[in-house]
């Protein structure tokens, strides 16, 4: 009787959680008159819509942007966060500890307070108005991946490390050889969580991109909720096909990368 | 392993991207935000020093009032609901037994979908009149309101929202239950404990760290909330209305002072008075965590 009780509330949650996808993708192919109308298949049928706004818009060059930023986020974040980490887990000198607890410091920082000056910080180098901003500041390692991935290097077995350097590796070495290998899989939690955090991110391009030939899905798709809106009626299935080309990889990814998701997701909290 | 000159170098030489990014990105930041919170500068002119001027003005301003107002509604009704709705959906889920991974699918989905994407789907999942949402009210005689044009109800929309991506903050939770001792169930039944009494002085207190550590994340993002609504309600949708009023957030507003009316040097010292308000509350609530936290023998 009681897991009857379970599974209906688990039944209640998945329609409660699944519905927006599936009314999401059902109005994205639905002419105009119908978008509102909740049916939940999509009567007219009307997959016109995708091409419509294809032609309306540059989401080929968007979508082009999105992965170049993406990736770079992504490959920066994962590479030299490692690095950090590494020198934090292995190595022990005088200040290690404090320094480490700067790192953790700023990860409560709100970003809010930064954001003004790293924009003129830019602005000065000329960079102002590139996607370089978007990705860059990767290329110094983030606050929470180094805490992360100094995790999973605390979590390797130290003997082997010691074992090595007795044998005169080099810290290099060590590094390449044997800590990155062994943490392979803190590294694509690293790799798919910035992936993801630069895919979605709104706020970076809103403050940096002017060309619209620079813009990242997300902001190609403010300016789609936006463009449409001025003309006084709102083409909604336009806005929602777009949505739904934004939001495919980062359902793909996920289905693809759910453990390294959840891992991720679960270690931020290590008390 | 003794400490070497050797090892000391070698270290502060991983650590290098870090510091350098650090003193770039950070650090120096600071300090500069901090110097043009006492000028006037429009990227245009000099920055010219106007002393505490920035920080006067910021007091007398009525949006500020608004935006200050805006932001601590939300964050205290967003971050409860939150907090409650991931504990019972994780508690839930711990029952699943081995279908849990396929719910935990369901519950994480939303948390990849891009924020814009968002923001247009509750558009019009949310709207007064045809959205599903008060369609589902309707469903029990409910009349819904219009969540995405009256004042009175845009915060609670967002909070509403806000709620499809709660998957994050469960899988959390889940983590944490899971690793609660099944013997100290067994004893508290054993004892005649009733469910809730069990969940009371069990289960709470086997997760009550990991609860503070949600509460204290969600709260400083939540006072920095800006995407969704800035999606919704501003950019070239901004109506010069009262809806716009309703969402005016912290951070939204202080983008505006900074990217839309080139004011660096006020919008610098709203920032540092949004750091002020987050690092009191954060205070507060690393003092009352001393009363109510339990912290586990063996953490690890």
């Amino acid at each position: 009787m009681k897991r009857v009780g379970v599974w209906a509330a688990l039944a209640v949650v998945t329609l409660a959680f699944g519905y927006p996808f599936w009314w999401l993708v059902s109005a994205s192919l639905k002419d105009r008159a119908h978008v509102f109308d909740n049916a939940l298949l999509p009567r007219p049928f009307s997959p016109g819509n995708y091409v419509e706004v294809w032609q309306a818009v540059p989401l080929l060059t968007w979508i082009g942007n999105s992965v170049a930023v993406g990736l770079a986020a992504a490959a920066a974040a994962t590479v030299t966060s490692a690095l950090v980490a590494f020198g934090f887990a292995m190595f022990r000198f005088p200040g290690r500890d404090l320094l480490f607890g700067v790192v953790l410091a700023t990860m409560m920082l709100p970003a809010a307070v930064t954001m003004v000056p790293v924009y003129l910080e830019w602005h000065a180098l000329g960079l102002a108005t590139t996607q370089i901003p978007l990705w860059a500041q990767n290329l110094f390692g983030s606050a929470f991946y180094i805490f992360l991935l100094r995790q999973f290097f605390l979590g390797l077995p130290r003997e082997v490390f010691d074992a090595a350097k007795v044998d005169g590796a080099s810290a290099w070495r060590l590094f390449t050889s044997m800590a990155l290998p062994l943490a392979k899989p803190g590294l694509i939690v690293v790799f798919v969580f910035e992936l993801k955090a630069a895919w979605t991110d709104l706020v970076k391009p809103l403050i940096y991109l002017r060309d619209p030939q620079l813009y990242t899905l997300p902001r190609g798709l403010k300016a789609v909720l936006d463009r449409f809106d001025e003309g006084g009626e709102e083409q909604w299935e336009l806005v929602l096909a777009a949505s739904v080309v934004a939001t495919v990889p980062m359902v793909l990814l996920f289905l693809v990368a759910q453990r390294h998701f959840v891992r991720g997701t679960v270690t931020q909290h290590v008390e | 392993m003794t400490v070497s000159g050797r090892e000391s170098r070698a270290g502060l030489l991983f650590l290098l991207p870090w510091v350098i990014g650090f003193l770039a990105f950070t650090a120096g930041p600071m300090l500069f935000s901090l110097w043009l919170s006492l000028t006037h500068y429009d990227m245009l002119k000099p920055p010219a020093f106007v002393g505490l001027e920035n920080y006067r003005e910021a007091l007398a301003d009525d949006r500020v009032g608004t935006a200050l107002w805006n932001t601590v509604f939300f964050t205290a009704l967003h971050v409860p609901s939150q907090i409650v709705l991931a504990l019972g959906l994780a508690s839930l889920l711990r029952r699943a037994g081995r279908g849990s991974g396929f719910f935990r699918t369901v519950l994480y989905l939303p948390v990849m979908t891009p924020p814009v994407a968002l923001a247009a789907m509750f558009l019009l999942l949310l709207n007064g009149q045809h959205g599903a949402v008060n369609g589902f009210l309707g469903w029990f005689g409910f009349q819904g309101p219009n969540w995405t044009t009256d004042p009175v109800w845009i915060k609670p929309g967002l909070v509403v929202m806000s709620l499809w991506t709660v998957g994050s903050t469960a899988v959390l939770y889940l983590a944490a239950l899971t690793r609660v001792p099944v013997e100290r169930y067994e004893a508290a039944r054993l004892d005649g404990a009733s469910p809730w009494r069990q969940f009371r002085h069990v289960t709470l207190p086997g997760i009550s760290g990991t609860v503070y550590f949600t509460v204290v994340v969600n709260t400083i993002a939540s006072l920095q909330v800006f995407t969704e609504a800035y999606a919704m309600f501003f950019g070239a949708r901004a109506k010069q209305s009262a809806e716009g009023d309703a969402a005016l957030f912290y951070v939204i507003h202080l983008f505006q002072e900074a990217f839309g009316s080139l004011r660096m040097g006020y919008a610098s010292a709203l920032a540092w008075g949004l750091f002020a308000v987050i690092a009191v509350i954060t205070a507060v609530q690393v003092r009352l965590s001393r009363r109510y936290v339990h912290y586990e023998g063996d953490r690890s």
